[in-house]
């Protein structure tokens, strides 16, 4: 991560790829993602992970090839993927076309003290999903890039990867339900798949 | 094959399309081999090779979401892998079935095998995953079957661990 890029706030990125998301399915990361998730409005089609660590993006595969006529859009942190950088190539060899994966990078660990994270140094994760196979990548660092992702991930032929440049701050946080069987027995009931 | 009745591989893999399994996460194993090639070519199965045996519990817990049945195959190494991810599996009541090959417990020529492979089993159960043994092939497509029907039925985790005599050990000489 650049000392000079722009970075945006987390609040304001979740609200812009929510904003006209129709039909989407969200799986958010272990930590503050799910937070600001919950800060745009608690729905049915949210799953939130509240621990397993490393899980969201894969999580977001197996829920894509299972609905491949929905979109399916996995917002995590930057520490949450590094845990599951592995997940990258799994993905990166599947490549379904309803799946984007939005990594909010602050280049810290927010939930544990805000300690530096990889990406703060050297690690640079658009570049790891391109090499992992992902054919359309973003960097993302102004509001405009993130409309264009938004829109992108509604109509996109192959898998996403985009890595939103967000401030290391934290907001208030606004906690969604935490009852697994809860979060995992509502979810497959709005989308029809409890039969 | 032994005058044409299907091998014991062959037989889990009926016992997978009866259950209607659709994802199946893998870890390139040589005890599975012929169970991940009929996977690979059957158009209604979704194959998924992993680069860590963890993805494949969060694959799982994702079809499911998704309204589809899979399974995981792996060797107990993989196992060892897993265990963070099961907290999710039985925090959200995960129906979970994963088939493991076992090393480390039989004529294994590799020491560094048997520290996971002689406790499997008791990582599983301490995970609170319903484990089954099989010894003889007689057995295989049955117990697959029935880890399965409890796991699905039940929302609960299930192991299969399919054993080294039943496998036959590796033959690290040719």
């Amino acid at each position: 991560m650049t000392a000079n890029e722009t970075r945006l706030d987390r609040r304001v990125a979740i609200r812009t790829l929510l904003e006209n998301r129709g039909d989407l399915l969200l799986v958010t990361g272990l930590g503050s993602t799910t937070w600001d998730a919950a800060s745009v409005a608690d729905d049915d089609r949210n799953f939130y992970l509240w621990g397993a660590m490393g899980a969201a993006a894969m999580v977001g595969l197996g829920l894509a090839i299972a609905q491949p006529d929905r979109r399916v859009l996995v917002v995590t942190g930057d520490g949450e993927m590094l845990m599951g950088l592995g997940s990258l190539a799994t993905i990166g060899v599947q490549r379904p076309p309803n799946l984007a994966i939005a990594v909010f990078d602050n280049g810290h660990y927010g939930e544990t003290g805000m300690q530096a994270s990889h990406t703060a140094d050297a690690v640079a994760l658009a570049g790891v999903a391109r090499a992992c196979g992902f054919k359309e990548t973003f960097d993302i660092t102004d509001e405009r890039g993130l409309r264009d992702f938004a829109a992108r991930l509604h109509n996109s032929a192959s898998s996403l990867f985009a890595r939103v440049v967000i401030r290391a701050d934290e907001p208030p946080r606004v906690l969604p339900p935490r009852d697994g069987v809860l979060l995992k027995n509502r979810f497959r009931r709005a989308i029809g798949a409890d039969t | 094959m032994n005058d044409g009745a299907l091998e014991w591989r062959e037989e889990i893999f009926a016992a997978l399309k009866a259950a209607e399994i659709r994802q199946v996460g893998y870890v390139p194993d040589a005890g599975h081999a012929r169970l991940i090639e009929l996977c690979r070519a059957d158009p209604t199965i979704r194959a998924v090779p992993l680069t860590s045996e963890e993805e494949g519990v969060a694959l799982l817990a994702g079809a499911w979401l998704g309204g589809q049945r899979g399974t995981l195959l792996m060797q107990s190494s993989g196992v060892g892998n897993c265990i963070n991810m099961l907290s999710m599996t039985k925090t959200c009541r995960f129906p979970l079935t994963m088939l493991v090959t076992m090393r480390g417990e039989w004529a294994e020529f590799n020491p560094w095998q048997v520290p996971m492979g002689s406790r499997t089993q008791a990582a599983l159960e301490l995970c609170d995953v319903l484990v089954y043994r099989v010894d003889r092939p007689e057995d295989a497509a049955e117990t697959v079957a029935a880890a399965l029907d409890i796991a699905f039925n039940g929302d609960l985790a299930t192991a299969v661990l399919l054993s080294q005599r039943l496998i036959g050990a590796k033959r690290w000489v040719k």
